[in-house]
């Protein structure tokens, strides 16, 4: 009898193991734009990733209330992957054959892995303020879009930042600037940036490496102690940020001489840390919390207020979530330029949208249509800059929230170019890509 | 000097809330011959209720009382692990009464699973606050005697004294109470033991209890350290080295281990950390584990295995 | 009826230690590698071969040697995770470093790299046992992530310390597709299936169980315990190495250490003990189970809930996806503690009397 349910039981479980398996390639949608979302929800690094998966999931929300892009509708699907990077390719997998528009999957890792895996399935990766710095160069990685920035960018600002309080660049010289980075390929990504700028300038880099998740940092920040490096860079996600700005309080450093990358520089990083923070300063992605730009009022208005809001209302216009807003943004634009060129009122395919993206030009007339004045500038990409626009500034948490506390940054294309250009070329070597010249380009 | 000497506190006090989690482990393998891999998750689970819990008693309560709120927290979670104590037993450790002891460890890894899913199903998955008014910011001691003084934080501090009670209280409960003898009959042999009386199904309910209770006070201090969130489940896989290195069956030598385990990790990072590219920390425990087990198999306080053929 | 083996004699020394002896067996096995080989090409489609097909297939190889340690030699270890990265990185470096090394040889060299570490990381097995050996395999398995995250040689000082392969060939065959990748890993894993359960027929695998069960004893009767049970971590570490090679290679073609973390090593003795230790086919049906289990969930559930009208949160899934998969791993070791493939016994038991069972 036992034996008998058993057997029942794994009959019906394979019988629908194998429907479910099976199905995600049966069913593809026509007349939707559908756009794979690659989110994690739970896990390590969960309470980071819910905010930015909300603020996506509601902008494409927002774009279907406001009619859709030229009236294509939106469909979406989310996959957690909780930060592993093998569940997360998976979801590409299972995603892709949904005829998937873009993938952003928010952690390097998966950029990584997916960078191989793109340009066979021919669908284009953007990933806004992370990924491979040297994917900026487009014409060896053809789908890979960095764009807004990448971590050398954030890490060129960071010293262009630090230089400038010390009252100038050539101030640096002597100075000792401590790294406490993810060890891991997003917290290595500006390591050599940050060499090449400690060379020009004579400061001298200490590289403090934290395992993940980042919950046991005691002895890093002894050796801070003892060293006591004129400003820390914080270079973390996650647990990570929070834990190291506790141990920052619990062993003195002030806060004020640390400056984080825009993963570090969000609500859920310092809210519990609430006042120990004060002071601390993060590099942008452009913008930060926004809660009075349009698009924000937009979206209460037009998806909170319809009960379709994705999270709670309080976190609309918070960092992360504005961070994924902007992400779906992009993509959207991508998918908007594309129609221009392949016909308005169609579904784009990746490779469309990779046109789309490759050709977006957003000023600031577009930007404040899309109700993004003042948070965004102008973001324009091309064949040789997948990245659309180098700038970002400041913002310090002063207890309660985050204001801006700088100009403008741009970073130095004197420093930035040859190294994309070195790192490109090294990478389409290895992978014997002949980089597109500037005809093929044009096409 | 000044700077050895401070890493040495931070190590020994690191150190003590390592012991607080392997504890747990001790407990649990002391009567039940489990090695429970969801001692983590129930860190996590109590503290999650802990900062729940509350959360909403002060809500409750219209903020007027932190110190009530966390004692009304404070009760709910311990109910809340004895309940969850009550379950494991029924429903998994009453089913694998004499298996091996790989079939019970992966029996536990399912319950880990289970309590991470549940705990983030009912409380939810961010990140919260436990706020038990633990001060925060280090104070500089000894400054004549060394330059720029030793700093110590006064946080640790607390944390390390009350693990060095919640010590006191178990050796007493164990070496003094009825329950506590019973508790060691069990643990010495489980037939003996039941022919002379002593249920083992409620011993191991009431032991799951205790490691639960620890558990709760583990995630009290974590949780107020570092924050409530999913990565507390990782501070078993920091614990294991020191349950193992003081020995299975001892609960001393959960302290001497993590003790052992704190220092040796701080001055491996900070010392030897920096000329070999520095995040050496977490495999120099277990390295300093395996070389104890190397010259005592069984940890430096466990019990002698003896085989018999 | 189905497995009446009565009328099967056999009459030489070859026939009765053939490896298996019944010949529905034989024909059930051969039926399945030739379905395997000819029928699973035709039928499945590109997500069933990237995300289910080439995962379950490599998982099953390093199960396989995780259970050649653990299920037949007795030695429980938590850093299988350490000895995939080890022959992943060791055959990069391989394929890198030395020119025109052939995919299949870099492979192998990875698992023979593997092997040798396995022999020193396997050195604390001669002193200390059971759970405490199993908390002290995981000194290997942080030790490996430290070593490819810090040590760039072995990155080939990549600045992001991420390495990738690409352009697989073999033999002047291009394996680029779902369907090549799968053939290749599917060609590996029946030679090294063979292999092993030849080794646990053979003397060497008859001096491993006699340690599991009994290492005082088996010294007694002249087995040398360093010698089984250093060949035990060789022989797994070697598999358990070609595995990981296979998975930073053909699977995930770039890679960085997180893909091969203390998780890996949980989800590998998971496989091992829920297939059954000890058994080869158990390996196969414990790697089945953690790989597809945790995603027909996560695409089940959905469904589910949309039956009954609810839309349940990603998050939602995720964490219920934990309990059930939680859940199932206690049911399935109350109800069989052997493991899937004592289960599988059991049902060929029951069809050698079916359908007349008394």
């Amino acid at each position: 009898m036992k034996f008998r349910s058993l057997a029942l039981a794994a009959a019906i479980a394979s019988v629908g193991l194998s429907a479910a398996v099976v199905s995600p390639s049966a069913h593809a949608q026509a007349k939707e734009q559908f756009f794979p979302v690659l989110v994690y929800r739970t896990g390590a690094y969960g309470p980071n990733g819910t905010p930015w998966a909300n603020g996506y999931v509601d902008y494409l929300k927002l774009v279907n209330a406001k009619g859709g892009i030229n009236g294509v509708k939106i469909s979406f699907e989310e996959c957690e992957f909780a930060y592993a990077t093998d569940r997360g390719v998976e979801c590409y997998e299972r995603l892709k054959g949904k005829g998937a528009t873009v993938f952003q999957p928010l952690s390097t890792g998966v950029t990584f892995a997916l960078t191989e895996k793109a340009p066979v399935d021919k669908i284009p990766l953007v990933t806004a303020g992370y990924g491979r710095s040297e994917s900026q160069n487009g014409a060896v990685f053809d789908w890979n879009f960095p764009l807004l920035g990448t971590y050398w960018v954030g890490a060129d600002v960071a010293i262009q930042h630090l230089g400038k309080q010390y009252g100038g660049l050539d101030k640096l010289k002597g100075k000792k600037i401590a790294l406490v980075y993810h060890d891991s390929p997003y917290g290595k990504e500006p390591i050599p940036l940050l060499q090449e700028r400690a060379k020009m300038h004579g400061f001298t880099l200490q590289l403090l490496p934290v395992a993940h998740p980042g919950v046991e940092q005691k002895a890093t920040w002894l050796q801070i102690r003892r060293e006591r490096p004129d400003n820390v860079l914080l270079w973390g996600w996650g647990v990570m940020n929070s834990t190291s700005l506790k141990e920052a309080q619990a062993t003195g450093y002030p806060r004020e001489k640390m400056l984080g990358i825009w993963w570090a520089g969000a609500e859920p990083d310092v809210k519990d840390v609430g006042m120990g923070a004060k002071g601390y300063s993060a590099i942008t992605l452009q913008h930060g919390a926004e809660p009075n730009s349009k698009v924000v009022k937009d979206m209460l208005a037009m998806v909170h207020a319809k009960g379709q809001g994705t999270g709670p209302k309080d976190e609309v216009g918070s960092v992360l979530y504005m961070r994924g807003l902007i992400s779906a943004m992009v993509a959207v634009e991508g998918v908007r330029k594309a129609q221009e060129r392949y016909g308005k009122g169609k579904v784009m395919t990746g490779e469309q949208t990779r046109w789309g993206l490759e050709n977006l030009n957003l000023d600031d007339k577009a930007l404040a249509d899309l109700g993004f004045a003042g948070v965004l500038r102008p973001i324009q990409t091309s064949c040789t800059d997948h990245m659309g626009s180098p700038w970002a500034r400041i913002h310090t948490w002063d207890g309660a929230k985050w204001n801006f506390s700088s100009d403008w940054y741009q970073a130095d294309q004197k420093v930035l170019r040859p190294m994309v250009m070195s790192a490109s070329t090294r990478y389409a070597e290895e992978k014997k890509i002949t980089p597109r010249t500037p005809e093929q380009c044009k096409q | 000097m000044g700077f050895f000497v401070e890493t040495l506190i931070g190590g020994l006090m690191a150190g003590m809330l390592y012991s607080l989690v392997a504890l747990g482990f001790v407990l649990i393998f002391k009567a039940s011959g489990v090695f429970n891999f969801a001692q983590g998750a129930m860190v996590l689970f109590a503290a999650l209720a802990m900062a729940r819990f509350s959360e909403w008693a002060n809500i409750a309560l219209g903020g007027d009382s932190l110190f009530l709120a966390n004692l009304i927290a404070f009760l709910g979670a311990g109910v809340v692990m004895f309940i969850v104590a009550w379950i494991i037993e029924r429903l998994v450790l009453r089913n694998l009464v004499n298996q091996e002891g790989a079939t019970l460890l992966m029996a536990t890894l399912g319950i880990a699973y289970v309590l991470e899913g549940v705990g983030q199903t009912i409380f939810g998955g961010q990140i919260y606050t436990i706020d038990v008014g633990m001060p925060k910011d280090p104070v500089i001691m000894f400054e004549s005697l060394f330059e720029g003084g030793i700093m110590i934080n006064k946080e640790d501090f607390i944390a390390a004294l009350i693990a060095a009670v919640l010590v006191g209280v178990l050796t007493l409960f164990f070496q003094k109470t009825p329950t506590g003898r019973a508790l060691r009959a069990v643990a010495d042999d489980h037939q003996a033991a039941q022919s002379i009386g002593i249920p083992l199904n409620r011993t191991w309910v009431i032991v799951w209890c205790v490691a639960g209770i620890v558990a709760l006070v583990a995630g009290i201090i974590w949780g107020s350290k570092l924050g409530v969130q999913f990565s507390l489940a990782t501070v078993a896989l920091r614990a294991l080295p020191v349950v193992i290195l003081g020995g299975l069956t001892s609960v001393p030598g959960a302290i001497i281990g993590g003790l052992i385990i704190g220092v040796g990790e701080k001055l491996s990072e900070v010392y030897l950390g920096p000329y070999v590219g520095g995040g050496i920390e977490i495999w120099f425990a277990y390295a300093l584990a395996l070389v104890f087990l190397l010259f005592r198999p069984q940890g430096l306080f466990g019990e002698k295995i003896i085989n018999r053929v | 009826m189905i497995y009446r083996e009565n009328g099967q004699f056999k009459t030489t020394y070859a026939a009765d230690q053939q490896i298996f002896t019944i010949a529905q067996d034989k024909w059930f096995v051969l039926g399945l590698i030739a379905f395997a080989f000819i029928g699973v090409p035709m039928l499945a489609d590109e997500y069933m071969f990237r995300a289910i097909l080439i995962p379950f297939l490599i998982l099953s190889l390093a199960a396989l040697g995780v259970n050649l340690l653990v299920g037949y030699c007795g030695q429980i270890t938590l850093g299988a995770g350490a000895f995939m990265a080890i022959g992943a990185y060791a055959a990069y470096n391989f394929m890198i470093r030395v020119d025109g090394v052939p995919l299949v040889a870099a492979l192998l060299l990875g698992g023979a790299t593997t092997a040798a570490l396995g022999i020193i990381f396997g050195i604390p097995s001669l002193r200390v046992r059971g759970l405490y050996l199993a908390v002290a395999t995981l000194a290997a398995q942080f030790f490996c992530d430290w070593a490819f995250l810090r040590l760039g040689w072995f990155t080939n000082y990549s600045p992001s310390g991420s390495v990738s392969i690409s352009n697989l060939s073999a033999f002047g065959w291009a394996i680029d597709s779902p369907v090549e990748k799968y053939l290749f890993c599917l060609l590996f894993l029946v030679a090294f299936a063979f292999f092993a359960k030849n080794l646990t027929r053979a003397s060497i695998g008859r001096q491993w169980m006699a340690i599991r069960d009994m290492d005082v004893a088996a010294e007694v009767i002249g087995i040398r315990p360093m010698w089984a049970k250093l060949s035990a971590f060789a022989v797994s570490s070697f598999f358990i190495g070609v595995a990981g090679a296979l998975w930073g290679f053909v699977h995930l073609g770039s890679w960085e250490p997180a893909a091969f973390s203390v998780d890996r090593s949980f989800q590998l003795l998971f496989m091992v003990i829920i297939g059954g230790l000890g058994s080869i086919m158990g390996s196969f049906f414990g790697a089945a189970f953690i790989v597809i289990m945790p995603i027909f969930l996560n695409q089940a559930l959905p469904a589910l809930g949309s039956l009954f009208g609810i839309a349940i949160s990603t998050a939602g899934v995720a964490h219920a996806e934990f309990i059930i998969f939680g859940s199932l791993i206690v049911f399935f070791l109350i109800v069989e503690p052997h493991g899937l493939a004592r289960l599988w016994a059991i049902a060929k038991e029951k069809l050698r009397l079916w359908p007349f069972p008394h």
